[in-house]
C-alpha cells in the first residue's frame, strides 16, 4: 500500500506540473497505475465492487484534479470504473444463475466455480446484456437494484456456512478482481493499439493525388498519413506550422523522413491554401460528448475556413479521448493558458512591464490558450480506432464505454 | 538488509557516484537585508504570501521540478517559524526529494550561513546556490551541462550565475524590480564574467574598470541589459572559499567581486544566460510587485496560481486573467477587474471595484471600498468605503471605514486603521515601536535585522504583547481613532528612497527627474566625442568592433584621469609643477603621447568652464577665459610643437560642436588663446587648411572664425610692414 500511493503521488505531482504530454501517454500511465490500485487494493468479503470503485476513485478524483485540463485520465478513470461496474454486474448475474441452478443444496457453494458450463452461458449471457444494453432509463434503474440485492443474502448467511461462504467469496473476490485487471490489461492494449487501428482506415479516407492539410502534430495524424504512404498511395501534405509552438516543424520533418510530398506553410495561410486542398486531417485533444472537439490552438480557423469551402475536416482520435462530459464554457473550464514566453522573449519585452511607471498596471497583456473549441456542426467524421463516426452519433459511443453514475467523479468529492 | 549484501551496494553506488552525484541546492531562507521590515519582524521574508503562497513554495518547487534531489534550507530569522511551517508542509514528504533544515541564529550574512554549511560538511558535488524569495522556471539541465563541461576541462571554474536580458534602458532595473543598475562585462565567446558592477554605492554613470582587465581579454562584452537571477551554480570549492575568507559577507558584493578582483587563485566565474524561462528575486516591494504580476501574467508558468504546485488550494482562472478560488463571496455589483487574484473564503461586498490586486484567504471586504494595484493578505477586514492604493496589507489588519491608504503604504499584522484615518503615502505601519536603536555601523549593511530580530524580536514581542492593552488605553497610536499601530519614522537617508522601493509605481516627477539624472550623468561623463556609447550598446555591437572599443576605452580613461587630476588641482591649488608630474605619470601608465595630453588637459579645462554654473554664453566665455589665462602655462608645457596646437584647436572645435552654448565663443576663444601665445599663427593657419577640404557641416567654425583668419593671414604682412 505505501508503494502504491507513493507511485499516485508522483504520478499526481507529474500531472500538476504538467510534465506528462499527449493524451495517449497520459491515458496508458493512467490506465496502468489504476490497475496497480486494484491490484493491491485488499476487498472485503462484502460488496468488493464497491470497495473497488471506491478506491479507484478515491485515487481517480487526485488524477483528475491534478490536471483537470487532461481529460484523457477523467476517462480512464471512468473507463476502469465503468469496467469495474460491468465485471461485478456479470459476476453477480452469473452468481445468482448459479445460486438458481443449485438453490436447494446451498451446502456445496463451492459448485458455482466448478459449475462451468450453467455459469459461463449466464456470464456471457449477462456480459453481452450489459454491453449492448442501450442506455434507457430502464437499464438504469434495473441496473442498481441489482448490485444492492446481490449483499444480504450473502452477509445473512449462518455460522456454519461462514467457512464455505467466506472462501466462495475469496474465489469471488479474486474473481472479480482477476477479470477487472483482465479488463483493464485489454484497455491498456487498447491504448496502445489505437495508432495502429486508427492508421489501418487511412486507405479509405485518403485517395490518389489528393491533397492532405494538418496543423500542428499529433502522433495519430503521422501514423495515419504514413499508413496510407506505405499502402502507395501518392498524395500531398501541408503542414500549418502550429503556433505558438510549431510542432508543425516537427511533422513535417517526420512526414519527409517517410518519403511524403510536403508543404509547410503558416498558420495565417491556411485560409488562402484551403481551396486547393481535398480533406483536412487533424488531431484532437478530447472528444466532448456533444461531438465537439478540444484540439490544439488555431484549428477552430481550420475548421471554419473548412467549411467555407466544403472541405471534410476529418479528426482522428483514439477512443480514451472520448469524454462524456459537454462543453460547457469551454474556452475557459477546459483550456489552458500557458506561459507568454512561448510567444514572447522575456528580455525583450521586460519593458512593457515596467510596473514601476505608468498607473502601474501592466499594459501589454499576453493570451496563450494551449487549446480551442471546435463545434460538433464543423467536424465531419471522426474516425476512432472502431471505425468512422458523424458527430452525432458520439453520444452513443459513450455510452457504450461509460457508465452514467461515472460522470461525475471529480464535481462531487464529498461522496 | 542484510549486512553482506551492503559491501556489494556499495561498491555499485560508489562507481555511480562518480558518474552521478545527487543535485543538492542550498536555499538560504533569509535575505539578510532590513528591506521587508516592519513585516519582517514579525514573519520571515520566505513566509510571506506571493499571490497567496508563501514564497518559499516558488523556490522549492522550483528546485523540485528542475531536478534538484536534496535541499539543505538554511535558517536564520524567524528559524522556528521557517522549520515548523516546512516540517507541516508536503515538502518533508515527497519521492526524490529531500528538504532538511540547517539552523543556525549566529548568521548574519550569507556568508556566515556559507560558513556554518561548510562546517556541517553535507554538500558533497555541484549545488545550486539560491535564496527563498527567487522566482524561477527555468530548466537546470543545461546550465548544469554547461557548468560539468567546463569543469571537466578547468577545474577553477567554479560557478555559473544565471542573467536574464532585459531592456537596455538606464532606468530599467529601477522601475522594473528596485533594483540598481547593473554592469556585467562578459567574455562573449566563453561566457566567462569579468567584471560586476551594480552601483549601488558607487556613483551612477561612471564605472572604473581596471585596466589589467583590459589587457588580459582580447574580447570583452560591457552589459548594461542584464539582470541577475540569484541563481547561482556552486562547485563545493566555494563553500571552502567561504570559509577561507571568512571578511567575505555578502555573495555579490563580497564573493563575487573578490574572486573577479583576485586573481591569485585563479579562480572563475562563468554565466549563463536565459532568454524564454523566467527567474527573478525579490529583493524588495517593488520587486514583490513586479514579480506578482508576472506570476499573474503567467510567465513564472507551470508556477501560477492556477495550477496546484504546492500548498496552495484550487484556484481557477476566468476571463480576462481573473483568478478567482472556491467559496469566494462576490457580490453582483462588484467589480473584479483583470489580472485580479481573489483568495479561497472571501466576500466582497456590493459595488466594490478591485483592480490589478492581490485578495487573500478568508477576507471580509465591505461595500463600496476601492482597491487597486494592492496587496492583500489573509483574513484583513476592510470596512465600507476604504481605499487602497498600491499599498501591501498584512495578515489580519482592519481598516475601519472610510480609512484610506495611500500609494506605498505597508500595513504589518494586525494592524487596526482607525475611521475616515488617511495614512500618508510609503508610511509603514506596525503594531511594533520602529527599534531605536538603529546601530547604523557597518555590520548593519549586510547583516540584516531581519536575523538578529530572530533573538531581539521575540523579545521585542513579548515586551509588546504585554504592553499593546496598556498603550491602547493612552491612545498613544498614531493611526486615528481605536487604530492600532505606529507609523514608523523613516530616517531623513532613507525617506528619499522610499519611493524606489515601494509597491507604488514611481511618481511622474520622481521618474523625470530619474530620467534627468541618468541623461545628464551619461552627458557628463561621455567625453566630448561620445567614447562612451559603443560600450553601454555593446551588445549590439560585434566582436570586431571590440578591440577599437579597447583602444577608445583607453582614452577616454586617461582622459577622466587627467580631468580629475586637474580638477583637483584646480580646488586644492596645487602647483602647476605638481599637475605636471602627475599628467606624466599618467602619460606614462597609460602609454599616451603629449599629444593626448594636450588635448585632454585642454579639454579638462572647457569642461570645467561648462560645469561652472553659468548664465550665458557670455558668462561662459568669460569663465573660460579666466581658466585658460590661468592655465596656459601648463598647457604650453604640452605644446611642443605645431601638431599639438592644432590638435588643442581641433578638440576644441569638437567640443563647440557638442555644446551649443560654447559654439558662439569659438572665435573669441581662439583669438584669446593666440593672444596668449598658447596657439601659433602658423597652427591655426594650418588648421584652417585642413578643414578646407571638409564637408560643409565641418566647416562652420572656419567659417565663424574667418574674420579672425583673414586677419590672421594679413597681419604678419602688417608686422613686417612695421619692421
Amino acid at each position: 500500500m505505501p508503494d502504491i500511493t507513493a507511485t499516485v503521488n508522483e504520478f499526481v505531482n507529474e500531472l500538476k506540473k504538467r510534465k506528462i504530454e499527449g493524451s495517449q501517454t497520459t491515458s496508458r500511465l493512467a490506465a496502468e497505475l489504476l490497475r496497480s490500485v486494484i491490484s493491491q487494493q485488499r476487498l472485503p468479503y462484502t460488496n468488493q465492487a464497491a470497495a473497488l470503485i471506491d478506491a479507484v476513485k478515491a485515487v481517480g478524483e487526485k488524477l483528475i484534479a491534478a490536471n483537470p485540463v487532461e481529460l484523457a485520465v477523467g476517462n480512464i478513470v471512468r473507463r476502469v470504473l465503468h469496467i469495474i461496474r460491468e465485471e461485478d454486474l456479470s459476476l453477480t448475474t452469473a452468481a445468482i444463475g448459479g445460486l438458481n441452478v443449485a438453490g436447494t443444496s446451498d451446502d456445496d457453494v463451492d459448485d458455482d466455480t466448478d459449475d462451468h458450463p450453467v455459469l459461463s452461458a449466464a456470464a456471457v449471457a449477462a456480459a453481452s446484456r450489459s454491453t449492448l444494453r442501450p442506455p434507457s432509463l430502464q437499464t438504469l434503474l434495473e441496473d442498481i437494484p441489482v448490485t444492492t440485492s446481490v449483499p444480504p443474502p450473502s452477509s445473512s448467511g449462518g455460522e456454519s456456512e461462514g467457512k464455505s461462504k467466506s472462501a466462495d467469496k475469496s474465489v469471488r473476490s479474486r474473481k472479480l478482481k482477476h477479470d477487472v485487471i483482465e479488463a483493464v490489461n485489454e484497455l491498456i492494449q487498447d491504448i496502445a493499439t489505437c495508432h495502429e487501428q486508427i492508421a489501418e482506415q487511412a486507405v479509405e479516407h485518403i485517395h490518389h493525388n489528393e491533397v492532405i492539410l494538418t496543423l500542428g502534430s499529433s502522433k495519430t495524424v503521422l501514423k495515419f498519413l504514413c499508413a496510407a504512404k506505405e499502402k502507395k498511395r501518392s498524395f500531398r501534405v501541408f503542414v500549418a506550422e502550429g503556433a505558438p509552438r510549431y510542432r508543425g516543424h516537427t511533422l513535417a520533418k517526420e512526414l519527409v523522413a517517410r518519403g511524403l510530398q510536403t508543404t509547410v506553410i503558416t498558420d495565417s495561410a491556411v485560409f488562402a491554401l484551403i481551396s486547393r486542398v481535398n480533406m483536412v486531417i487533424v488531431g484532437a485533444h478530447a472528444v466532448m460528448a456533444n461531438g465537439g472537439i478540444i484540439a490544439p490552438i488555431g484549428l477552430n480557423m481550420v475548421a471554419l475556413a473548412a467549411q467555407r469551402h466544403a472541405v471534410p475536416f476529418v479528426v482522428l482520435a483514439g477512443s480514451h479521448k472520448l469524454c462524456p462530459l459537454y462543453p460547457h464554457n469551454p474556452e475557459i473550464l477546459l483550456n489552458e493558458l500557458r506561459s507568454p514566453s512561448e510567444l514572447l522573449d522575456f528580455g525583450e519585452f521586460s519593458d512593457c512591464m515596467d510596473f514601476g511607471t505608468g498607473p502601474g498596471s501592466p499594459l501589454l497583456h499576453v493570451v496563450n490558450p494551449a487549446f480551442d473549441y471546435v463545434p460538433p456542426k464543423l467536424v465531419s467524421l471522426f474516425i476512432t480506432d472502431t471505425g468512422g463516426h458523424n458527430p452525432s452519433y458520439m453520444y452513443r459511443l459513450i455510452a457504450d464505454y461509460y457508465s452514467p453514475d461515472d460522470f461525475a467523479v471529480q464535481p462531487k468529492p464529498g461522496s | 538488509m542484510g549486512a553482506p549484501k551492503k559491501p556489494g551496494i556499495r561498491a555499485s553506488e560508489d562507481a555511480e557516484d562518480l558518474a552521478r552525484v545527487p543535485l543538492q541546492a542550498i536555499l538560504l531562507a533569509d535575505s539578510f537585508a532590513q528591506k521587508f521590515r516592519p513585516i519582517t519582524l514579525e514573519r520571515p521574508k520566505v513566509l510571506l504570501p506571493l499571490v497567496n503562497v508563501p514564497m518559499i513554495n516558488y523556490t522549492l518547487a522550483w528546485l523540485e521540478s528542475a531536478g534538484v534531489e536534496e535541499v539543505f534550507v538554511f535558517c536564520c530569522a524567524h528559524s522556528r517559524q521557517v522549520i515548523d511551517y516546512l516540517e507541516a508542509s508536503e515538502w518533508m514528504s515527497q519521492p526524490n526529494f529531500t528538504v532538511s533544515t540547517i539552523e543556525s541564529r549566529k548568521a548574519i550574512s550569507a556568508g556566515d550561513a556559507l560558513r556554518f554549511i561548510y562546517e556541517r560538511n553535507v554538500i558533497h558535488g555541484d549545488f545550486v546556490l539560491i535564496s527563498g524569495d527567487t522566482v524561477s522556471n527555468m530548466s537546470l539541465n543545461e546550465a548544469l551541462k554547461e557548468h560539468k563541461d567546463r569543469r571537466k576541462k578547468d577545474n577553477n571554474a567554479i560557478m555559473t550565475m544565471v542573467i536574464q536580458r532585459s531592456k537596455p534602458s538606464p532606468i530599467t532595473h529601477q522601475s522594473r524590480l528596485g533594483t540598481d543598475e547593473l554592469f556585467l562585462a562578459i567574455d562573449p565567446e566563453t561566457m566567462q564574467l569579468l567584471y560586476y558592477e551594480d552601483k549601488d554605492d558607487s556613483r551612477k554613470g561612471t564605472i572604473s574598470i581596471d585596466k589589467t582587465l583590459i589587457a588580459d581579454n582580447p574580447t570583452f562584452l560591457m552589459h548594461n541589459d542584464k539582470q541577475d537571477c540569484y541563481i547561482d551554480i556552486c562547485s563545493p570549492e566555494v563553500l571552502s572559499l567561504f570559509s577561507d575568507n571568512f571578511d567575505y559577507q555578502h555573495l555579490r558584493k563580497h564573493f563575487v567581486k573578490g574572486l573577479l578582483v583576485d586573481d591569485i587563485m585563479g579562480y572563475k566565474i562563468f554565466t549563463y544566460e536565459i532568454h524564454s524561462s523566467y527567474a527573478a528575486r525579490i529583493d524588495n516591494f517593488r520587486s514583490y510587485d513586479t514579480i506578482s504580476k508576472d506570476i499573474i501574467q503567467r510567465w513564472t508558468y507551470p508556477f501560477v496560481p492556477d495550477v496546484k504546485f504546492f500548498g496552495n488550494s484550487a484556484v481557477k482562472l476566468d476571463r480576462q486573467g481573473m483568478y478567482r478560488a472556491s467559496e469566494v463571496g462576490l457580490s453582483r455589483s462588484a467589480k473584479c477587474g483583470p489580472f485580479t487574484v481573489i483568495g479561497c473564503g472571501t466576500n466582497i461586498g456590493t459595488n466594490t471595484v478591485i483592480s490589478d490586486s492581490v485578495i487573500g484567504e478568508g477576507c471580509t471586504i465591505g461595500s463600496n471600498v476601492s482597491i487597486e494595484g494592492s496587496y492583500v493578505w489573509n483574513n484583513v477586514v476592510i470596512e465600507d468605503g476604504c481605499k487602497l492604493k498600491h499599498a501591501i496589507v498584512c495578515d489580519g489588519v482592519m481598516l475601519r471605514s472610510g480609512a484610506v491608504l495611500n500609494p506605498g503604504v505597508v500595513l504589518s499584522f494586525n494592524v487596526v486603521i482607525g475611521q475616515k484615518f488617511v495614512v500618508p503615502a510609503y508610511s509603514m505601519v506596525s503594531l511594533l515601536e520602529q527599534p531605536t536603536n538603529q546601530d547604523s555601523d557597518e555590520e548593519l549593511e549586510y547583516a540584516d535585522n531581519n536575523s538578529d530580530s530572530d533573538v531581539a524580536s521575540d523579545e521585542v514581542d513579548e515586551r509588546y504583547s504585554a504592553e499593546v492593552p496598556e498603550k491602547d488605553k493612552c491612545t498613544a497610536y498614531e493611526v486615528g481613532e481605536s487604530g492600532a499601530g505606529y507609523i514608523w519614522q523613516v530616517c531623513d537617508g532613507v525617506h528619499e528612497e522610499d519611493w524606489r522601493h515601494s509597491v507604488a509605481p514611481i511618481p511622474d516627477e520622481k521618474l523625470i527627474e530619474l530620467m534627468q539624472k541618468v541623461d545628464l550623468d551619461t552627458e557628463d561623463n561621455l567625453p566630448s566625442s561620445g567614447e562612451l556609447k559603443p560600450e553601454l550598446n555593446s551588445n549590439m555591437s560585434d566582436d570586431d568592433d571590440d578591440d577599437i572599443e579597447e583602444v577608445q576605452d583607453d582614452t577616454s580613461l586617461f582622459q577622466k584621469e587627467v580631468e580629475a587630476t586637474f580638477l583637483r588641482a584646480v580646488h586644492e591649488n596645487v602647483a602647476q609643477s605638481h599637475i605636471v608630474l602627475e599628467v606624466n605619470a599618467l602619460r606614462l601608465s597609460f602609454n599616451m603621447t603629449f599629444l593626448d595630453c594636450a588635448s585632454a588637459l585642454f579639454y579638462s579645462m572647457i569642461k570645467l568652464a561648462l560645469d561652472t554654473p553659468h548664465n550665458s554664453s557670455v558668462d561662459l566665455r568669460t569663465s573660460a577665459a579666466a581658466l585658460i589665462r590661468k592655465w596656459k602655462k601648463l598647457l604650453k608645457g604640452y605644446l611642443t610643437s605645431i601638431d599639438e596646437e592644432i590638435e588643442v584647436i581641433l578638440k576644441f572645435e569638437e567640443m563647440c560642436l557638442e555644446s551649443k552654448e560654447l559654439a558662439p565663443s569659438f572665435t573669441q576663444l581662439l583669438h584669446l588663446m593666440y593672444d596668449e601665445d598658447i596657439v601659433q599663427e602658423e597652427s591655426i593657419l594650418n588648421w584652417a587648411a585642413e578643414k578646407e577640404n571638409a564637408d560643409e557641416k565641418d566647416k562652420e567654425f572656419v567659417k565663424q572664425a574667418e574674420q579672425f583668419l583673414q586677419w590672421l593671414k594679413e597681419a604678419p604682412e602688417e608686422d613686417d610692414d612695421d619692421d
